[in-house]
Formats: C-alpha cells, structure tokens, sequence
C-alpha cells in the first residue's frame, strides 16, 4: 500500500461501489425470489414472462418504478415527504460499510479486506444508524397527509422502538462472550472459541431474529403496512422512486439482519464447526468454498426463513405486538443477558 | 402546518373519524364504514352501504318467474344456487307444486357444493384479512374443482342459473356423479390441512379468540342467522328447523360454537364444510332415478297470494317473500338477504376493539355486498 491515493480513495472508492450494487442487486432479487418462493409454497408458478424464466423481473420492476409518475398528494408537507424515503434507505444502505463479508485476501499484491472498514464500535455504529430509519417511517407516514399513513407511521414508530431494546439486550450477549464491538473480532472470537454462537446464546439467538423480524415490519410483524388494514401504511401515498426507496429500505433491512444474524450468531464467512472439522478429513474437502459463499449462503438462509414466515403466519394485532415485545422479549432477554453474564464469569470466556 | 388539525373532526377529544372504504382492500366489495377512532380503538362504527344497489327488486317485477333466476345469482354471487333454490322454492310453494326426487336430489347437491365453495372463499379472505396469506390459495384450489364441477353441469361457473320452477332444467351429465364423489373424497383432507395451519396457530387464536363476540341472546334480537347465530351456540339451521328439498332424509349435524366470538364461528363454518360432504356423500350413495321437472305450465302464473320461503344458504336465512296478483310477473318479490341483516350487528361487535379487529369481525361475518345492496 505505498501510493495513500491508492489506498485511501481508490480502493475505498471501488469497495464501496461494489458494495452499494451489490447490496441493491440483492435486494432487488430478494423480492425476486420472495415472489418465487411465495408462489412454489402457494401452488402458483410466480412471474415467469419477463427474461428467461422470469429472471429479469426485478430489472423491469425497477425501470417502470423510475419513470412512473412521482406524485405528491396536494396537502402533503412537500420537504418532509421528499425527506421520508431518503431517511429510511439511507441508514439501510450506510450499515453495509460495516459488515465484514469476508477475511483479508491478497489481490494483486495488495491486502484487500471484504468489507468497507473494521470500526471498532461497529455493532454500536449499527444499532445507531439502523435506528435512523424509524424517523423515514414516521415522517414520510405524517408528511404525507392521509390518516391511514399516519396510523401506518404511529404503529411503526412504537414497533421499531419497543423491538429495538431487546434487540440491543441480545446483542450485548454476544460482546459478553466475543469481548468486542467490532463485527471482524466478533468472528475471529468464534474461530478461537471454536464454537458459534447460537449455541452458548441460543436464546439470544432466537430473540434476535425476531426482533429483526420485528424490526423490518415483516410477517407476522407487518402491521405498519398491514394491507388489509391500512391500505399500504406509511407509504400509502407514495409512488414512483420514492416508493421504490422504501420497497428498497426493506429489503435492505431484512439483508441487514440477516448479515447482523450471521455474523454475530453463525460464524461470519467461517465454515461450520470450524475446530473439530479441522480434526477430520471434512475441512480440506470443504476449504475450497470461499469464506464469502458460506457467509452468502447462512445470509440466504435467514431471508428465506423470513419469506417463510410470510408464507406461513397470520398478522399480530397492535396490542398483542406491544405485549410480545414488552413483557416477554424484554424480561427474557434480561435474565438471559445475566445468565450468559453469569456464565462468561464462570467459564472464562470461553 | 396545520396538518394534524386537518385530522381532528372532532375539536374538543382526541377522537378522528376515518372512512374505511368503500375503497379498501379488506372491506370485501364496497362496504363503507365510519369510524370514530379513539387512537386505534373504535368508539363508534357506522356500516354505510348502497353502492352496489342495483334495484334488483324492482327488476324482479317485469320478468317472468322463471326470468327472475339469473338475477338472483347476482344477489349473493358467491352462493348462486342456494339463492336459486330460494327462489324457485317460493314460486313452488305459492303455486304448490312438488317438485320430483331427483331433482330435489340435484338441488341439494348443487346446494351443498355451494356451500362449500362459499365457505372456501370465506376461509380464504377471512385468513388474508389476518394477514395469512398462503390459505388463500389453498381454499381457491378446491373452489376450482367445485366451479369446474357446476360448469360441467350448467355451463356457467359462477352465475350459475341451475333451477327452474317445478325442477331442474338438465339432468345430471355422464359421470358427474363420480367426479362428484371424487371431490368429496378428497374435501375433508384438504380441510384437516387447513385447519393445521390455522386452528392451533397461536396468532390466529390471539386474533380470533375473544374478538366480536355476541352473546346468543343478542344475536337472536339482532336477527343474526346462519354461521354467525350458531358461531354464539345457537342451534338453528333452516334446513333442520324447515325441511326443504326433502332436507330431512339426511343425517347431519349442525355444528355450533359456545362464545360467539371469530373462532368459534371459524369452528363452525369449518365443521359445517365437513357436513356438507357428508350430505353430498349420502346423496350421491341413494340418488333417485326418474324426471327431473314436475309438470308445470309454460308461462308460470302462480293464483294470486302472498308466500314466504327461506332456504339456509352459506351466509345465513335466504328467504324469499311474494306476492302475486295471478299475472306472469311478480307483483312484489321482497329479498330477505341474510348478509344485510348480519352485518347491522357489527357495531355491536366492534365497539370497543381495535381497528385490525374490525378486519377480523367484517371477515367473520362473511357478507357480500351484492346481496346487501340488491
């Protein structure tokens, strides 16, 4: 890394080029796919008319949402709707610079990391920036002036509010155990550990992908635009690129946790049981897959756990959302948090 | 500003009003209902209906009896042959004609698949209002086979135009007794399988337990029939309580809730699919030969008179009231529509709850505009 150009705005420059259509590449598959597997689970066949086999649709989606009319309803508040979209996919897109894809490879000569930085408050840096979003939500539903927005940006405000904490809570259970708030540590503490973390934090785990779930206003947690009682919820009014924003945001997001999930909980890019298939023969025969594949392949995973559940559960009302998140999520994920507390104590950590 | 001020009809509470349709995804058609929301709950719900009147009872008056058929699909156009049945059975009874076996046969057959594939529908939407998506699907697979099955047998699947006053107008096709049968085999699996989805489903019961109830003394003061009057323990049924079509040659339950809430009349609607493959199972085992039309006149002109007959179709008491003046055409034919006057309870039933529960109540009751607007 002689030349700082090279190493402070090119590199950087390209990574994050990269990353930014990468991330919006997925995203837009991942409504591909949720629609394919949706319909597999729904004896339909799913869109199969634009490209070969229906592979194109997210592309055409995408180009009738940019030159659909942008309408502004009358009686809007124009900046803060015009705000909305951009709050909301911004923090989306902004919490991938953190999320290490990989180990440092060499390329060229050059060490090249899979990820845009290592900070060492990275999980913090996540939390913060994801948090960000909610204002997309509940600006965009009132700036918009239609009453089923605004209760669509009302109930998603609480939601994300009230999902947040134990979401934080089991998170913390993890930087017990890795002794860290950068995401790269956390997966090296997992390599010297031995073990994942879903194991020693099942609990935390489980919590965590609900909340996630909770989090990215998916089923069953999808009232804020719950379509058969608030026509679309917040972005209700929305259309055209701003619609597109917050189609966009969402599935970033769901991307988001599931990436957050897999790092934290299932060993990053690392191979699975990564000391005792060391011992035999499997880890050679399994060294070929790139780190980026395993990480890749536990991130789909999570995101066809999530079309799953759509496929599967009904919608929980507001007030039975609000009783989950506050009076089992929370007290559960407190004691849990002593409990691995407790447990780091004892054992050393790990 | 002045946004939030916009929101406040209201000067003196925190109370807003919204109007949840006619255009909404959940309002099943184009039911209007005025809400006066107190943050998510509901202090007050006003059904506002009309926008499908299509003065069906007035058409009704210049067409001939047996012309008034078509239109009546159009009533309840999920349910078209038990609204049918309703129909040729007032005609029939003004004029006293009997109609024969077979036909009657024809008539509960076609009946029951109806309700069937009503109650499928309703399964459908009612899930989907609750934001279970997949049993859509599922239940319109089966509806499919039903409207594949009345196609075969009267050319239309879903205005179905099947009876006529004295009988039936075709006998049943080559080998729709065994596709039938078929059907009906396979039916209660596919209803087992729904019920695994969703009657253990801890969310489904947290959205439908509890939610809507009415007690079976209000229900029977409200005029409430069908699953909804049964779903709060009352044991009514029409084709118990006043045989029709020679109803009472077959051996079925009718299943009723104890609470009154959405998931006892979930129960029952699910338990009522069960019985309907039941009575088609016994049809089909002892189904008379012979004609399938009485000896009726060519131009119907039934002796002046008033009559009133009702049929229990999926939704609740169909029932029919004429009154002739001796003519070809009737001189009033009044609808009692049971979706009507099942849906005058549903402030009844939602005051109090939360906007998603008004979801769930408009779904349990299972209305259908056509049939309430007329």
């Amino acid at each position: 890394m002689a030349n700082p150009w090279v190493a402070f705005l090119l590199v950087p420059l390209i990574k994050i080029v990269v990353i930014l259509l990468a991330v919006i590449l997925i995203a837009a598959y991942m409504s591909f796919f949720e629609r394919k597997i949706l319909a597999y689970m729904q004896i339909r066949i799913g869109p199969n008319r634009v490209g070969p086999r229906g592979w194109l649709q997210p592309i055409a989606d995408a180009l009738k949402l940019l030159v659909k009319e942008d309408i502004v309803p009358a009686r809007a508040e124009k900046f803060v709707y015009f705000l909305g979209p951009v709050l909301v996919v911004a923090p989306a897109l902004l919490v991938f610079s953190v999320i290490p894809f990989g180990p440092a490879f060499k390329l060229f000569g050059y060490e090249v990391t899979p990820y845009l930085t290592d900070v060492n408050i990275g999980i913090l840096f996540i939390l913060g920036v994801s948090s960000v979003g909610v204002y997309g939500v509940i600006l965009g539903g009132w700036a918009s002036n239609n009453k089923f927005s605004m209760m669509g940006g009302l109930r998603s405000a609480a939601q994300l509010v009230s999902y947040e904490v134990p979401m934080g809570l089991s998170v913390v259970t993890v930087l017990l155990m890795a002794n860290s708030l950068s995401l790269v540590k956390i997966v090296e503490a997992q390599k010297q550990a031995g073990v994942w973390y879903f194991i020693p934090g099942i609990v935390a785990f489980f919590i965590y992908f609900v909340c996630g779930v909770a989090e990215t206003n998916r089923n069953p947690f999808d009232l804020p635009e719950a379509e058969s009682e608030l026509v679309a919820g917040f972005h209700t009014e929305y259309s055209g690129m701003k619609f597109a924003f917050y189609f966009l945001a969402e599935y970033a997001n769901m991307v988001v946790v599931s990436s957050i999930a897999t790092v934290l909980f299932l060993g990053g890019w690392l191979p699975p049981f990564p000391n005792w298939l060391a011992a035999v023969w499997a880890l050679p025969a399994l060294a070929w897959i790139p780190p980026i594949a395993w990480f890749v392949l536990k991130m789909a995973a999570f995101l066809f756990v999530y079309i799953w559940f759509r496929g599967t559960f009904p919608r929980y009302r507001f007030d039975q959302l609000m009783d989950l998140g506050w009076k089992v999520f929370i007290p559960v994920s407190l004691v849990n948090l002593m409990a691995v507390g407790l447990g780091v104590l004892l054992i050393g950590g790990k | 500003m002045g946004n939030l001020e916009a929101l406040k009809p209201f000067p003196d509470s925190e109370e807003m009003e919204i109007s949840f349709g006619p255009q909404h995804p959940a309002t099943h058609g184009v039911l209007r209902v005025l809400l006066r929301l107190d943050g998510e709950r509901i202090v007050d719900a006003k059904p506002v209906i009309g926008y499908l009147h299509r003065g069906t009872e007035k058409i009704f008056e210049r067409e001939t009896y047996n012309g008034t058929i078509p239109h009546t699909d159009r009533l309840d156009y999920t349910a078209a042959a038990t609204n049918n049945q309703a129909l040729v059975g007032v005609v029939e009874k003004i004029m006293g004609v009997t109609v024969p076996p077979r036909a009657s046969a024809v008539r509960v057959l076609l009946a029951e698949l109806q309700r069937i594939a009503s109650h499928t529908i309703w399964l459908g939407t009612h899930a989907l209002d609750i934001g279970a998506q997949s049993p859509f699907f599922y239940t319109f697979e089966e509806r499919e086979k039903i409207l594949d099955l009345f196609e075969e047998y009267c050319g239309a699947r879903l205005t179905l135009n099947s009876m006529r006053v004295g009988g039936q107008p075709y006998d049943l096709p080559d080998g729709w007794t065994d596709r039938c049968r078929t059907f009906v085999d396979q039916f209660p699996a596919r209803v087992a399988e729904w019920e695994r989805l969703l009657t253990t489903n801890r969310i489904w019961k947290l959205r439908t337990v509890g939610v809507g109830v009415i007690s079976a003394a209000n229900a029977v003061e409200w005029g409430l029939t069908g699953p909804p009057l049964r779903g709060s323990g009352v044991k009514w049924d029409i084709r118990k309580v006043f045989p029709y079509d020679r109803y009472e040659q077959y051996d079925f339950e009718i299943p009723v809730g104890a609470n009154g809430d959405t998931y006892d009349r979930y129960l029952v609607r699910m338990e009522e699919m069960r019985q309907s493959v039941r009575i088609i199972q016994q049809c089909l085992a002892k189904l008379p030969d012979g004609p399938v039309m009485a000896k009726v006149p060519k131009v119907i002109k039934p002796p002046k008179g008033e009559a009133y007959f009702s049929v229990e179709s999926p939704k609740g008491e169909l029932g029919f009231y004429v009154v002739s003046d001796g003519g070809a055409h009737p001189y009033r034919l009044h609808v009692r529509p049971a979706c009507f006057i099942n849906l005058q309870a549903l402030p009844e039933m939602v005051r109090g709850l939360l906007v998603a529960d008004l979801i769930a109540v408009i779904g349990t009751l299972d209305i259908v505009l056509g049939e309430i607007d007329r």
